[in-house]
């Protein structure tokens, strides 16, 4: 081939190859914020998962006349310690704290010894009772440990956010992609249901759900998803139908392939810029979604560790500003580190970008 | 010499800023443009012959664009040194401009009479009524039929000609001694083009103006322009009158232009031998429907019986202005486009086929498109889009052998192994379009329709790709049908052509009987306006 100049060009293209992955981490690196985001944000999030681990009124390890127990993963009665009670061992409690720690006995506890049902009898100070050294973040109106209700609440939140994201746009870019491809009467029929579905009162049937049923995580995972998906599949739709008569469309047509692999490999690859736009702020709507129903009463059950509870407490406690300070950062920081790594993600996977 | 000229370039250079870098993208480029001669700035793309053009009126974004040297001179006077208002009085009034498309350089939310009597209001002074009567006057000169109605139409409801005969007048409104015509012809038909290029020159006559064309076609500036300037990576490398640089061209890339228009590259005798397709009476109607039930009023016949026939080895030339059904009578013929007719490909019939039924043949027959920055799946890197086929139709190779194979054809298009993991958009339109073509190729086609494979292309970068599809074709025995509104491209690879019109075949015959000895009168019309 006489092809001289394109030769050239394509020899300076060579210059480097890494595979599309590399390329793309490295893009995300370029973005300083979202990537110092990703690691404080990995590094709380893989922490919060071993809450138990961290923040437990029960003890790690037992070394209690020369054996070894592990409070934390199994139930052991009082009696075993040399108490009084056939009920499970209160480690809080002053007599057994002092049965465990005596002739050469030891306990090693987590760092902070309190669960988020944990509840200090031997405060001296009224509920809620300001940080000091033994609740570091003070109590909640119930005495119970702010600092441990974070942490699960924490845990708790992102778990049901990253879920509630999922099956969302999973839904979502479904729905998209079914009204975008075939068009036509499907379309007219889905955008019809769409109507109706989106002009029900979500937060009536919450308020009428959780009053039938057991208010649980599930349920509300459930019924958000249910609503949720709507707002994403018309981004979808319309990259669908913009795309699917684009000359690649055609041609991978010409080439043999089925609708679905159209609809995967070809379309939806090019359909995901909203979607991955959206992904960040879906995650934290999802969180602020879950704390608000919670500071309404609306959510979880009321032992669940919830940042929601957190702030109505805090509202309610105007004056133990350890309430409503400490649960705001968690959220604030939460938030804004989510918006980082979804911005840097979105930098990351345009392949445009050198 | 020097009071003859109109605008004198002297030394302009651009720079334009891209975030850190900063693009040269005209460097110390000197032209004059005399009074009343047409001057023609001829380039491939990205030479920067639009952006010198831009540079006259200063219609530049300025917060990316700075003049390291230079000035251009009119009346005394620099004009990159005048000031934005100062510079207002002379657009539109002295110098005017009329761009490529003409489907989108006019407001569409406007009449065309409001678009018309702006500029003759502002610069001139007129009222309304004066205005409007002047507007008519314009159009008629050029060439609308019918100016009184016209007037009150909206952009939409003119055709490409008729549209870009409204901007002429709108650029003439205020008899500029120079207009500046960026493309003026690109995105019509040939013979529209022909009309618009000669209603150019009458109107320079007439008003005794300059016009500076910006063009990438050499025939055009053959034909038209006194003076040709040919730039090349900013710089122009060559200027001279028509004669001289036509006929010794002096610098290398103005040769290397000139012998890159397509010339004849195949055998003329063919012997056909094993017909590959046959199609016969082909119709694709669409249905024109009024009102809540979608009563048929009537039909657009795109392809009206069309008979075709192709042996193997065979390239079918397809040529025709747009709206002329060839597109959709190569589509019909590889079922990418519902129609009626029987379709024998290879002794079996297609047109009775369910979608999955011809989906395992479609590796027989395949098609590479006009523009091949739409028809690479940009979120799709090289290695995924050339294997894609080869994961549908040979889903047994191995991920090495099939890796092998991608390299291999890669290797057979003229590219090289080290943009396996690339994208789209890394490459040039010509890498691209190799692209596209290893993507079809690799499945070992008989038969590759190709829907205008080099208009979106530089004519060297054409030349290249004819050649590349011509080498395959002698190394695979492969049948072309070669769809074009290029007849020079399609004189050059075409063993026979069809010349259609309005869904029809007007003509048909040995490329070298069809381009010597035109029967029908709509064939000689054609051959006439594209200046063969």
């Amino acid at each position: 081939m006489n092809s001289t100049t394109e030769k050239l060009e394509s020899s300076q293209l060579s210059s480097e190859t890494i595979s599309p992955g590399q390329r793309a981490w490295l893009r995300f690196k370029a973005n300083k914020r979202g990537f110092y985001s990703l690691w404080i944000f990995s590094f709380v999030f893989v922490l919060s998962l071993f809450a138990e681990l961290i923040s437990n009124d029960k003890p790690l390890v037992v070394h209690y006349q020369n054996e070894y127990y592990f409070p934390v993963f199994s139930f052991y009665k009082e009696t075993e310690f040399g108490g009084d009670f056939e009920t499970e061992a209160d480690y809080q409690d002053a007599y057994v704290r002092k049965l465990l720690t005596e002739n050469g006995n030891w306990m090693f506890e987590p760092l902070n010894s309190f669960s988020y049902t944990t509840i200090s009898y031997d405060s001296d100070l009224p509920n809620p009772a300001p940080p000091s050294d033994f609740n570091v973040l003070g109590t909640d109106d119930r005495g119970r440990d702010v600092l441990a209700r974070l942490i699960y609440g924490f845990r708790l939140s992102i778990l049901f956010a990253i879920s509630l994201t999922i099956v969302g746009t999973a839904i979502g870019i479904l729905a998209g992609m079914l009204q975008g491809y075939f068009g036509g009467r499907t379309d007219l029929l889905f955008q019809r249901f769409i109507e109706i579905w989106g002009s029900m009162p979500e937060l009536y049937l919450l308020i009428i759900f959780a009053s039938i049923f057991q208010p649980s995580v599930w349920l509300l995972i459930v019924l958000l998803s249910m609503f949720g998906w709507m707002g994403l599949s018309d981004y979808v739709r319309a990259e669908f139908l913009k795309g699917r008569n684009l000359d690649y469309v055609k041609s991978a047509r010409a080439l043999g392939l089925s609708n679905t692999g159209i609809m995967f490999k070809h379309l939806l690859p090019n359909s995901l810029t909203p979607v991955i736009t959206f992904l960040p702020f879906r995650i934290s709507g999802a969180i602020l979604a879950l704390t608000s129903l919670d500071y309404l009463g609306l959510g979880v059950p009321a032992d669940t560790p919830s940042l929601g509870e957190l702030l109505s407490q805090g509202k309610e406690n105007i004056s133990a500003w350890w309430l409503s300070l400490s649960t705001f950062g968690v959220l604030v920081g939460a938030l804004m580190m989510l918006i980082f790594i979804g911005e840097a993600l979105r930098e990351a996977l345009d392949t445009r970008r050198a | 010499m020097s009071n003859e000229n109109l605008i004198s370039v002297k030394n302009l250079s651009v720079d334009f800023k891209v975030s850190d870098d900063i693009i040269h993208a005209v460097k110390n480029v000197s032209f004059d443009i005399p009074l009343g001669k047409n001057v023609a700035l001829v380039g491939e793309s990205g030479s920067g012959k639009s952006v010198t053009a831009l540079s006259l009126l200063n219609l530049h974004d300025m917060s990316h664009v700075n003049y390291p040297s230079g000035e251009i001179v009119y009346q005394q006077e620099n004009l990159l040194l005048k000031s934005d208002s100062e510079l207002r009085s002379i657009r539109g009034r002295d110098i005017a401009m009329i761009f490529q498309e003409p489907m989108t350089s006019m407001n569409p939310l406007f009449p065309v009479s409001k678009q018309m009597i702006e500029p003759l209001m502002l610069h001139q002074g007129m009222s309304k009524e004066d205005a409007l009567k002047r507007s008519v006057e314009l159009l008629d000169r050029v060439g609308i039929v019918e100016p009184s109605r016209y007037i009150h139409s909206f952009p939409h409801m003119m055709s490409g000609g008729q549209r870009q005969r409204v901007m002429i007048a709108m650029a003439l409104a205020c008899k500029p001694k120079l207009l500046i015509a960026d493309e003026p012809t690109t995105a019509l038909d040939v013979t529209i083009q022909k009309q618009i290029l000669e209603l150019l020159a009458d109107l320079q006559t007439d008003f005794n103006m300059s016009v500076l064309m910006i063009t990438h076609d050499l025939n055009l500036v053959k034909h038209y322009s006194d003076h040709v300037c040919v730039m090349n990576k900013g710089e122009i490398v060559e200027q001279g009158s028509i004669q001289g640089v036509f006929e010794s061209p002096q610098h290398s890339y103005t040769q290397h232009l000139l012998n890159s228009q397509p010339t004849q590259q195949i055998q003329p005798q063919f012997k056909p031998t094993k017909t590959l397709l046959q199609g016969s009476d082909i119709r694709v109607y669409f249905p024109v429907t009024k009102g809540f039930f979608k009563r048929k009023i009537d039909e657009i016949k795109a392809v009206d019986q069309v008979d075709v026939m192709l042996s193997q080895g065979e390239t079918l030339g397809i040529v025709g202005e747009s709206g002329s059904g060839k597109t959709t009578l190569g589509m019909s013929l590889l079922r990418l486009q519902n129609a009626t007719g029987e379709i024998i490909f290879d002794g079996q019939r297609l047109d009775n086929l369910k979608e999955s039924a011809l989906r395992p043949l479609r590796k027989s027959f395949q098609v590479v498109f006009q523009d091949p920055f739409s028809s690479l799946s940009p979120r799709m890197t090289v290695e995924q889009i050339v294997g894609e086929g080869l994961l549908v139709h040979f889903p047994k190779l191995s991920s090495t052998e099939r890796l092998q194979k991608i390299k291999q054809v890669l290797y057979e298009v003229g590219l090289d192994e080290s943009i396996l993991w690339r994208y789209p958009h890394e490459f040039s339109g010509g890498q691209r379009q190799r692209i596209a073509i290893a993507r079809v190729v690799i499945l070992e086609p008989e038969l590759i329709l190709l829907d205008e494979p080099t208009s979106a292309l530089d004519v060297s970068v054409q030349k290249q790709v004819l050649e590349l599809l011509l080498e395959l074709q002698h190394k695979h025995k492969l049948s072309y049908l070669f769809i074009s509104h290029d007849l020079n491209v399609i004189r050059s690879i075409s063993h026979r052509v069809m010349v259609m019109q309005q869904g029809k075949v007007v003509e048909e015959g040995e490329t070298q009987q069809i381009f010597n000895n035109p029967q029908k009168p709509y064939t000689q019309e054609l051959l006439n306006a594209a200046m063969i």
